[in-house]
């Protein structure tokens, strides 16, 4: 017997491999798609859970594996940690969900969405934001659900107090927060906001800057033509406004607040007014909530009498990386996760505003939604953030911005010395 | 012939030695050597990470831009007023409690455990947790001081340096001063007792004791805790980024490093940044290996 016959050695090894591969291949076939890697909203969130949920929906129907990339809460961490996944051209992540100034960021890194997308798809959403998401020709994101400031108040403190409808100018709103708060501070409640907002140095108090800054009719930081605006006397008129705001109507520490510290208080029945997001409608209005029924949501105040009414797009696209491996199924999850189905559940779970405007008319969502039909005025005065003509260097910009407006708020510097830095960071970058 | 041995054995022995070093030195060269000079070389260059632009060399204009901006003389100034603050504080308290726990004592062992869990937690936790505390209208911290009648309304802590700057001394103090204890604790325990028996055979008071024999003996162990600390302080970013992060005018050089590298994605700037910062370091390091030279010779 020959037992160093070469066939020999490998009768083990073999039927191993055998047993092994009639164990595993029912799995393996029942995933026979391809792997996608979705980085979407953070999943601590009721909105990330819910994107998981739907994109996880689209895995089971396809056949192909989802794995779910969970990002940080705040948009600027989020931002710096996407853009050195680009830097490194990285095929780890097939889908990015993008913020809406961040198309001119991201494009070099893109597929153009044209190529999946056919035109009358493209037609059925808002067109102003498939022009924020085209970049020199390029279509970068696909709108997923679109976003603007919205001044939220306590429709049972306003009635308690006299008042029958909303500010209409921040002078008004500043005056009733102040009634109101001094009331209810009166009345044992002695941590009463008047007003509540997102004063943290980070996008977030960007976008309320901006708002108050276009209310009082102070441009948008850098105008289309890329004319650097931010410094004049209406921009520092918005800006002492606000810084008046904190430490009177607004709580010391708004300087530190972003979108949740700023809910935090407000759905705990702890403010008047709140400047917020659409997202918080749905959480304040659920049953569960201390003011569930007792609020309401409308347009931003304007800048004074002669002032207007000003709301910061928001919104998120999806994009699909240009360093992914399967772009044709990744274009597949973004289409599912967008089509009209998806944005009117969407609407009607999470109050978060559809990307086409068939999806308002709907019954359903206006009687889950009834401040939907105040959201089309909302969004024709949606201003946009001047990413566009700072493409890449969009976050010097606001991070400048950002933390010159909150030394302001905080008490650190004056408004002309802010705008002042603003102007020269922004006249550096877009010469 | 017994020359030609020795010879031999020596010769044997150095290559022996050059063959045990030179994986250690290839690993130096690799892991610090490299990145460094790397860091040096893009701290000349405009280099923008943003995957698009080509690297172009720029001569100073990267450190003369540093140079020129108020925001960076601004993170040198906190930075600097905080690693003296804190340094000392944790230094003084170190010894502090270093002290008590050399002396004998029921549930000694129990002390040198329980005071090193600050820093053991990990310091992006520990500065969450201490920002929640702090919070204005949440916060632990606010509501026992206000029931307490210590202060007249609720202060809004991270809200501006004048206080931000305290509170997050504070909490760096309660993190590091457990590491300056246990490195002194190992000081304190290397002093032999006979010589605290023969003082106080002579007359000398604990008071005298201390000055005399104490602090003399355990100088040599305090200035390693205080260059680690003095390092580290430094180079601080984590507590900073989490309790007041973003916030122009509470960052720290490293924090400013982060944000011209990271957020604005500026390889030659963010290097020259990096470079600056390690000169700096580099002559506190020189200064304290000085001073402990002629502190002992």
């Amino acid at each position: 017997m020959n037992y160093r016959h070469p066939s020999n050695r490998c009768v083990l090894p073999k039927s191993f491999l055998a047993a092994a591969a009639a164990f595993f291949l029912p799995a393996v076939l029942q995933a026979a798609g391809v792997t996608i890697h979705f980085a979407g909203d953070s999943d601590v969130g009721e909105g990330g859970r819910w994107t998981k949920a739907l994109a996880e929906e689209w895995s089971k129907k396809t056949g192909n594996t989802l794995e779910y990339i969970s990002r940080p809460n705040d948009a600027t961490a989020t931002l710096q940690q996407y853009q050195q996944y680009w830097a490194a051209k990285s095929g780890d992540v097939d889908v990015y969900m993008i913020d809406v100034i961040w198309p001119g960021i991201a494009a070099p890194h893109s597929v153009d969405l044209k190529k999946y997308f056919k035109e009358d798809e493209i037609k059925q959403h808002f067109p102003r934001i498939i022009e924020n998401n085209t970049v020199g020709g390029k279509l970068v994101g696909w709108p997923f659900f679109t976003d603007a400031g919205v001044l939220y108040y306590r429709t049972d403190l306003l009635e308690k107090y006299g008042y029958k409808e909303p500010p209409k100018t921040w002078e008004e709103l500043a005056e009733m927060a102040k009634k109101i708060q001094d009331g209810e501070r009166k009345d044992g409640k002695a941590d009463f906001q008047g007003f509540v907002f997102e004063g943290k140095a980070s996008e977030s108090v960007t976008c309320n800057a901006i708002e108050w800054v276009y209310a009082y009719g102070g441009g948008t930081i850098i105008d289309p033509d890329k004319k650097v605006t931010i410094n004049n006397p209406n921009a520092i008129k918005a800006l002492e406004t606000a810084k008046s705001w904190v430490g009177t109507i607004s709580p010391q520490g708004v300087v530190s607040y972003g979108e949740e510290e700023a809910r935090n208080i407000w759905q705990n029945g702890g403010a008047a007014f709140m400047r917020n997001w659409p997202y918080a409608y749905a959480l304040s209005a659920d049953p569960k909530s201390p003011i569930s029924g007792k609020f309401d949501a409308t347009v931003l105040p304007k800048g004074g009498a002669n002032g207007k009414n000003a709301a910061c797009l928001g919104g998120w696209q999806l994009m699909v990386s240009a360093y992914s491996k399967n772009p044709e199924v990744a274009a597949d999850l973004v289409r599912y996760l967008c089509s009209t189905e998806a944005q009117k559940k969407r609407a009607i779970d999470l109050s978060q505003l559809p990307t086409r405007p068939e999806v308002y008319k709907d019954p359903e969502v206006l009687a889950k939604n009834k401040w939907f039909s105040n959201a089309v005025e909302i969004l024709n005065n949606a201003i946009a953030r001047p990413s566009t003509v700072t493409k890449a260097d969009y976050n010097q910009v606001s991070t400048a911005f950002f933390q010159s407006v909150n030394k302001v708020l905080s008490g650190g510097e004056s408004a002309q010395q802010a705008v002042a830095d603003v102007e020269r960071v922004a006249k550096r970058i877009v010469r | 012939m017994a020359k030609q041995v020795e010879i031999d054995l020596y010769a044997r022995q150095k290559r022996l030695a050059w063959f045990l070093i030179t994986p250690s030195v290839f690993v130096v060269l690799l892991i610090i050597a490299y990145p460094t000079i790397q860091v040096i070389v893009y701290s000349f260059m405009k280099y923008k990470l943003d995957g698009v632009t080509p690297p172009s060399f720029a001569g100073i204009d990267n450190y003369a831009f540093v140079f020129s901006d108020p925001d960076w003389w601004h993170a040198v100034w906190i930075t600097v007023i905080f690693t003296i603050v804190s340094v000392i504080l944790e230094s003084v308290l170190g010894l502090a409690i270093a002290m008590v726990a050399n002396s004998k004592f029921k549930g000694r062992t129990f002390l040198r455990v329980a005071i090193l869990v600050p820093w053991a937690i990990p310091t992006v936790v520990s500065s969450q947790i201490w920002k929640w505390m702090v919070n204005d209208i949440y916060g632990v911290v606010n509501i026992i001081l206000t029931n307490l009648h210590l202060i007249p309304q609720k202060i809004a802590w991270l809200a501006t340096p004048a206080t931000a700057l305290p509170v997050i001394i504070a909490v760096d103090v309660w993190k590091a001063t457990p590491f300056m204890a246990l490195l002194l604790l190992a000081g304190l325990q290397l002093i032999p007792k006979d010589l605290y028996e023969a003082g106080s055979i002579d007359g000398a008071t604990k008071i005298k004791q201390f000055w005399a024999l104490t602090l003399p003996l355990v100088t040599p162990t305090l200035l390693v805790a205080l260059i680690f600390r003095t390092l580290d302080a430094l180079r601080v970013f984590d507590i900073f980024y989490v309790m007041v992060g973003g916030q122009g005018n509470m960052a720290t050089m490293a924090v400013y490093n982060q944000q011209q590298l990271i957020s604005f994605l500026d390889a030659g700037v963010g290097s020259s940044t990096s470079v600056i910062i390690l000169i700096i370091i580099m002559l506190f390091v020189v200064l304290y290996t000085r001073f402990s030279r002629t502190s002992f010779e």
